[in-house]
């Protein structure tokens, strides 16, 4: 097996999340009704750190939020055994605010769509964008993103490893070839 | 993937500790589901579930409703209550009349201990057992044991009493056999009429035989519905006699050396097993019970459909993906 190519170490992840951060205020010029939602599991630190950052640069707090889109999964019937099901916390009322939708990787766009329902369920914003780390190509559905911090075309066969400090100990983000991660 | 489940849930006394901790694990978010505005998931959105009731039921068949609605599922109930046609005949006729309906899961209450047991067996739906005779009630047992972990964290080292009418209660065993799994101590207490034969080597508990025991003993009460029939069947002398030797009593409560925390299945017999300020009282965790139901029921519902076995094999690549 070949060793992972990295594509962003430690220095590189905060760059782009700065840049990231920036981008998303400037886009909705301000953060007017702005809440970041990541989707489980690395879209949340990863929502937590662009807001912490919006919030260092703008002043205000930013609200955050996670989302799991197990429940909206379109495979649940053709995959077995279940998958486990995390939390969904949306902690403020979304009706007509700017919800900012933060994931890891942005590949099929399946999550997303999932993500989209979920969030109806929870109000109706008056605007949705997707932030994503890494956009990797490959989308399947007609979804794509508004802020992106690294886009690359990678192969069906290799995976794009995007680890965070909160839960693998360091940011980096990798290739490798595909296998189960165990996370 | 030891926590996965089979095609059905007939016990939970042949459950792993994983099994059934991932069960509970899955009721957290489910629970909060419950809380939504909108208090629906499509989750099982084309799944047909059949509820068949052959025995009264209020509080399991409503919860299991609720359960299956929140999860988009489609719910029919089948009313047998007061059938007459004898049971195994009923069984395998109903169980032929719902393969050919082409439903997904079914939910089955009956009064014959095994009965979920036969209908797994003759059919390929999910099964679940809402209570089979004097065997089991596994998703009774899994919402306390939900219950209990929400106040406590952890089942390890706790202790958990349960009082009454042991030797009738499906209750009862799926409880004994849920705590003990999960690494709790259980003790029953009860006359001695209404506890099983030898319940202390085939169960592994603890026999009270006084309930100021058992309140000065235990960190739960799980105190069971006293059928009233009970009395005419000749098992205790009158219902104001259990009250006064097995009643929880807020008198007796006052007593306790720690923190006691009340269960009960329902429906209550205010004044007989349970005294009205205990059950309304602040060690009362009945109503969270109840709430606990629809999302143990959710998380059943959830994790057995589909998760078959056979199916497993299949998943591998796509379940990691985003």
């Amino acid at each position: 097996m070949s060793a992972p190519t990295v594509l962003l170490d430690a220095r590189a992840c905060e760059r782009t999340l700065r840049r990231m951060a920036d981008e998303i205020v400037e886009r909705i010029g301000g953060t007017e009704g702005l809440v970041l939602v990541g989707i489980q599991r690395r879209g949340v630190p990863l929502a937590a750190r662009l807001a912490a950052l919006i919030e260092q640069r703008e002043g205000g707090t930013v609200p955050r939020g996670a989302l799991d889109i197990t429940l909206y999964r379109d495979d649940l019937q053709t995959i077995g055994p279940r998958p486990v099901v995390g939390a969904t916390d949306i902690p403020v009322d979304i009706d007509g605010t700017t919800v900012v939708i933060v994931d890891d990787v942005l590949y099929t766009g399946r999550t997303v769509r999932a993500a989209l329902d979920e969030l109806a369920d929870f109000g109706r914003p008056r605007r949705i964008l997707l932030a994503v780390l890494v956009d990797r190509g490959g989308q399947e559905l007609p979804i794509r993103a508004d802020v992106v911090g690294k886009t690359i075309a990678v192969m069906p066969d290799q995976l794009v490893d995007v680890q965070v400090a909160e839960l693998d100990g360091a940011d980096a983000v990798l290739i490798t070839a595909r296998e189960p991660r165990g996370a | 993937m030891t926590g996965a489940l089979g095609k059905d849930l007939l016990d939970l006394e042949s459950l792993s500790a994983a099994q059934i901790t991932g069960i509970l694990d899955t009721a957290v978010p489910l629970k909060a589901v419950s809380e939504r505005k909108i208090k629906k998931v499509p989750t099982l959105r084309g799944a047909t579930v059949a509820n068949l009731f052959f025995e009264a039921s209020t509080r399991t068949r409503v919860s299991f409703e609720f359960a299956e609605k929140r999860l988009s599922a489609d719910a029919v109930n089948v009313a047998t209550a007061g059938s007459s046609v004898a049971k195994g005949e009923t069984l395998v006729d109903t169980a032929r009349n719902l393969e050919a309906m082409r439903i997904d899961m079914v939910v089955v209450r009956h009064s014959a201990s095994g009965a979920a047991r036969f209908l797994a067996d003759r059919i390929d739906s999910n099964v679940i057992n809402a209570g089979d005779g004097t065997h089991e009630h596994p998703t009774q047992g899994l919402l306390d044991l939900l219950t209990l972990r929400e106040r406590w964290g952890t089942l390890a080292g706790r202790r958990v009493c349960i009082c009454g009418d042991v030797l009738h209660s499906r209750v009862a065993r799926s409880n004994i056999h849920g705590l003990r799994k999960l690494g709790a101590e259980v003790a029953v207490c009860g006359p001695r009429t209404l506890l099983p034969h030898g319940v202390e080597e085939v169960f592994g508990v603890t026999v009270l035989d006084r309930i100021e025991a058992a309140i000065e003993w235990a960190d739960a009460l799980n105190v069971l519905r006293l059928q009233l029939e009970r009395m005419e069947a000749g098992y205790i002398p009158s219902l104001r006699e259990y009250n006064r030797v097995f009643g929880v009593t807020r008198e007796r409560l006052e007593r306790a050396p720690r923190d006691l925390l009340i269960l009960h299945p329902g429906p209550m017999n205010r004044g007989v097993e349970i005294d009205s300020d205990v059950a309304d009282g602040p060690h009362s965790v009945i109503l969270d019970q109840v709430t606990n139901g629809v999302a143990v029921r959710m998380a059943v519902l959830y994790l057995l459909r589909g998760g078959r076995p056979d199916q497993a094999a299949a998943a591998g690549a796509a379940a990691g993906d985003s």
